[in-house]
């Protein structure tokens, strides 16, 4: 086996799918956010809920644009650079995949057209249900990838035929794996957090500038009320999360923690240079006791550290170790920033008259992003050095292939999407910075309005 | 009666590349004329008349290896790595190009430019890499048991040269006769010149491919009845329609250009199509992999595969019915205000 084909490969992997995630997180929440200020819309008849909407369907329609061509690549990466692992996983996660495809992509993709382009088509009832159809689209392809994720972390329901191929045993095992749920809530509530940042990053930016106007006091204030109950609860889920991973996968959570041994009364390290060479860590700044409190709720607990593994089969601590603290540590600001919001709508005259909160705000505003990839970070990583948890090694899951040809796609990749990364970023900037009230002027009537002003459209 | 499962998954998988053809190949064929529009203004006509489908004609390229991977894993894991490159290259090409129906709306001057240029070199380097897919396919796979075994160039020949500029051809005519389907003025003036020359090309084209393919495999010219010095009618006339099939496409898209009518010369560019692909497949079938792996050591698990049955039995017709539905919605000739931007 070509062991430079497998770090590309990996590489390659790692990039293009860090990449990819980028753009779900975010249009997860955009998607549902959007049908809710639609449905808004059409109850209150408050234009500055339609203003909002059109302005964010067209930062929607770029960021959508973007993973859906990062995700075919995906589905095909799976085959050009792990051969293998497609030929063993199929059997078991190969209806999971299927059935994204059937149940999400094709709902998601169809209604995107007519959410963007049958303004003027469709009435207005027909119109918000193509909305909240891609809203329920993006969950269910969340729901699916989900659930193929969590089962190549925990996998169950499954037995190994004598030839070593896999068999599905009980489907229902299969798909609801026992770490899935948490899993999902976990990753569709930092999707709205994620959206919730950048909302209120553009609100918080616009009224900087402009003043406070209505759609981004509005706005704001319904980004305020995301942080204030999403990301506290996202705490909650994911130390439920935590908890699983400790239970089903010690070498991940002893990696997330830079525990080595095996002992009672785990110290809590806040900051940790972890070397596996030396099977420590060079230097450690810690909290006596508090790592097993937290890890299994009682400083009497005995906590798993890597020692307990063979050295084959421990994940990297360094990356794990600190991915998981920028992604607590992000999250932990998160939760301050609705507490503080909450308290500005609560006890002052509103959030938008506080310019410290504003550009605190603004700063949160890619959080979310470096949260999530971090957790992802955590989760594949720490699952190392198995592809399929206990059942395929990574090394053993490439696919025959050169390092020569994965050179070069991996360069071909990096290339690209620093193009359509830097120009995406920069147009929704560029969007964000116009603001709504620059939105699509020429769509004034409600959907379906023969009499809507204006020919100009796209071709202007 | 049970089911042959890997038969209706075959058929299946089929069917789903076949949908991606037919949908995809006219907004690939929308970016290959994209260089020759008259005027910018043009150009927006011509994306604004695929933009609302785009993303759906695409989801069939995901289905066909997504469903592949579900339902023939050993074709998948054969397969993808024989044609690294490019799958590779048609991946990066179609991003390239997918971006541009967003990005050619938000940039200014020199982004419009690059972005109409990305669109255009997008998709003409995404059809490329999928003839030579395609052409590598019908070469044949290099295997050891079930794994691929050949070296990193094995599908660049001129055979699959050859295939890859014929179905740039067959996509421009998938391209052309959308366009005078849902245009009108200078525009579907133009795009039925376009549907001339690519007609033309197409027939030319298509003749060579099926002659070379004869002599690419020694099993595809018996399968068609020849075997070297000899041929067997028997084995010929009954294949027949199926040449005839793509005669008579042809001949419907040269009298739907000369009567000047609408939609006829698509549907006669779309039995070109079928008869191409049908053709084919009777060389290799039942291999899905050519030439040492059917389609039945490929299929995945009974169980998985019945799995799948059901889902695709109860979604595949609702798929079909919200995609009839979106064409409808948008059906008749493109305006000025098609866009939301």
């Amino acid at each position: 086996m070509d062991f430079d084909a497998l770090i590309l490969s990996r590489l390659q992997f790692a990039f293009t799918i860090a990449f990819h995630i980028i753009f779900p997180s975010f249009t997860i929440g955009l998607a549902s956010f959007l049908a809710v200020l639609e449905g808004l819309w059409l109850v209150t008849k408050n234009e500055a809920f339609k203003t909002l909407y059109l302005f964010w369907v067209k930062i929607f329609a770029i960021s959508f644009g973007m993973g859906v061509v990062s995700g075919v690549v995906l589905s095909y990466q799976l085959g050009t650079n792990w051969s293998v692992f497609s030929a063993v996983a199929a059997p078991v996660i190969g209806p999971l995949l299927a059935f994204e495809v059937l149940t999400a992509f094709f709902l998601e993709a169809s209604f995107l057209g007519v959410m963007l382009f049958g303004w003027k088509k469709v009435g207005p009832g027909l119109h918000f249900t193509s909305t909240a159809l891609v809203a329920v689209g993006t969950l269910i392809s969340a729901f699916w990838i989900i659930s193929a994720n969590s089962w190549m972390q925990h996998p169950t329901g499954f037995t190994t035929l004598p030839d070593g191929t896999l068999r599905a045993v009980d489907w229902m095992k299969v798909i609801f794996s026992p770490t899935f749920p948490e899993r999902l809530a976990h990753m569709v509530l930092a999707a709205y957090l994620t959206t919730a940042l950048v909302v209120g990053a553009a609100s918080a930016w616009r009224i900087l500038r402009r003043g406070p106007d209505e759609e981004p006091c509005l706005a704001l204030r319904m980004a305020i009320g995301m942080f204030a109950i999403v990301a506290p609860l996202q705490l909650f889920v994911g130390d439920l999360s935590g908890k699983e991973v400790m239970r089903v996968q010690p070498a991940k959570l002893a990696a997330i923690e830079a525990f080595w041994e095996t002992r009672t009364e785990q110290p809590f390290h806040i900051a940790a240079w972890p070397d596996r060479a030396t099977e420590g860590n060079r230097f450690e700044i810690s909290i006596p006791k508090l790592g097993s409190l937290i890890t299994a709720g009682s400083t009497k607990a005995e906590v798993k550290g890597l020692k307990a593994f063979a050295p084959q089969d421990r994940p990297p601590v360094f990356i794990v170790f600190w991915a998981f603290r920028v992604m607590v540590g992000l999250g932990v600001l998160m939760i301050g920033l609705g507490a503080w919001g909450a308290w500005l709508l609560w006890r002052t005259k509103g959030p938008e008259y506080n310019r410290a909160f504003l550009w605190a705000a603004v700063a949160m505003g890619p959080a979310g992003f470096v949260a999530v990839i971090s957790g992802w970070v955590v989760a594949e990583v720490g699952r190392q050095p198995y592809v399929i948890y206990g059942v395929l090694r990574t090394a053993d899951a490439v696919s025959p292939v050169g390092a020569g040809q994965v050179s070069a796609s991996l360069l071909g990749f990096m290339a690209v999407y620093a193009v359509i990364f830097s120009v995406g970023v920069l147009y929704i900037l560029r969007l964000i910075a116009a603001g709504p009230d620059a939105a699509t002027p020429e769509l004034d009537g409600p959907p379906g309005n023969p009499l809507a002003a204006g020919t100009k459209g796209a071709a202007s | 009666m049970t089911l042959d499962l890997p038969l209706v998954w075959a058929g299946i998988i089929a069917v789903a590349v076949l949908m991606y053809v037919l949908l995809d190949g006219f907004d690939l064929g929308i970016g290959i004329l994209f260089p020759f529009a008259a005027s910018p203004a043009e150009r927006d006509v011509m994306m604004d008349s695929i933009a609302p489908v785009w993303d759906g004609n695409e989801t069939w390229l995901v289905l066909g290896g997504g469903g592949l991977f579900a339902a023939f894993p050993f074709a998948y894991a054969a397969l993808m790595p024989a044609m690294y490159l490019p799958i590779i290259l048609m991946l990066l090409a179609l991003i390239l190009r997918g971006v541009a129906f967003e990005f050619r709306h938000h940039g200014r001057a020199r982004g419009k430019a690059f972005w109409t240029a990305a669109f255009a070199g997008g998709s003409i380097a995404a059809t490329l890499a999928q003839g030579l897919v395609l052409g590598g396919f019908i070469q044949g796979v290099k295997l050891d048991g079930k794994g691929f075994a050949g070296g990193p160039f094995d599908w660049l020949t001129p055979y699959s040269l050859l295939v890859a500029v014929g179905l740039l051809a067959g996509y421009t005519l998938l391209g052309s006769t959308y366009l005078i389907w849902r245009t009108e003025g200078d525009l579907q003036v133009r795009a039925r010149r376009w549907g001339w020359i690519a007609a033309a090309a197409t027939a030319a084209l298509l003749a060579v491919v099926s002659l070379a393919t004869l002599f690419v495999h020694p099993r595809i010219a018996i399968r068609w009845g020849f075997d070297g010095d000899s041929f067997n009618l028997a084995t010929l006339l009954p294949l027949l329609p199926i040449p005839l099939l793509g005669l008579a496409g042809l001949g419907i898209v040269v009298w739907g250009l000369r009567q000047a009518h609408h939609a006829t010369s698509l549907i006669g560019s779309y039995l070109v199509f079928l008869s191409g692909y049908i053709g084919l497949a009777i060389g290799f079938f039942p291999n899905i992999v050519p030439y040492d792996l059917d389609f039945r050591a490929a299929a995945n698990a009974d169980n998985a595969l019945s799995l799948m049955l059901v889902g695709v039995g109860i979604l595949l017709p609702a798929i079909l019915g919200y995609t009839v539905w979106v064409y409808w919605l948008f059906r008749g000739k493109v305006g000025g205000d098609a866009g939301y931007h």
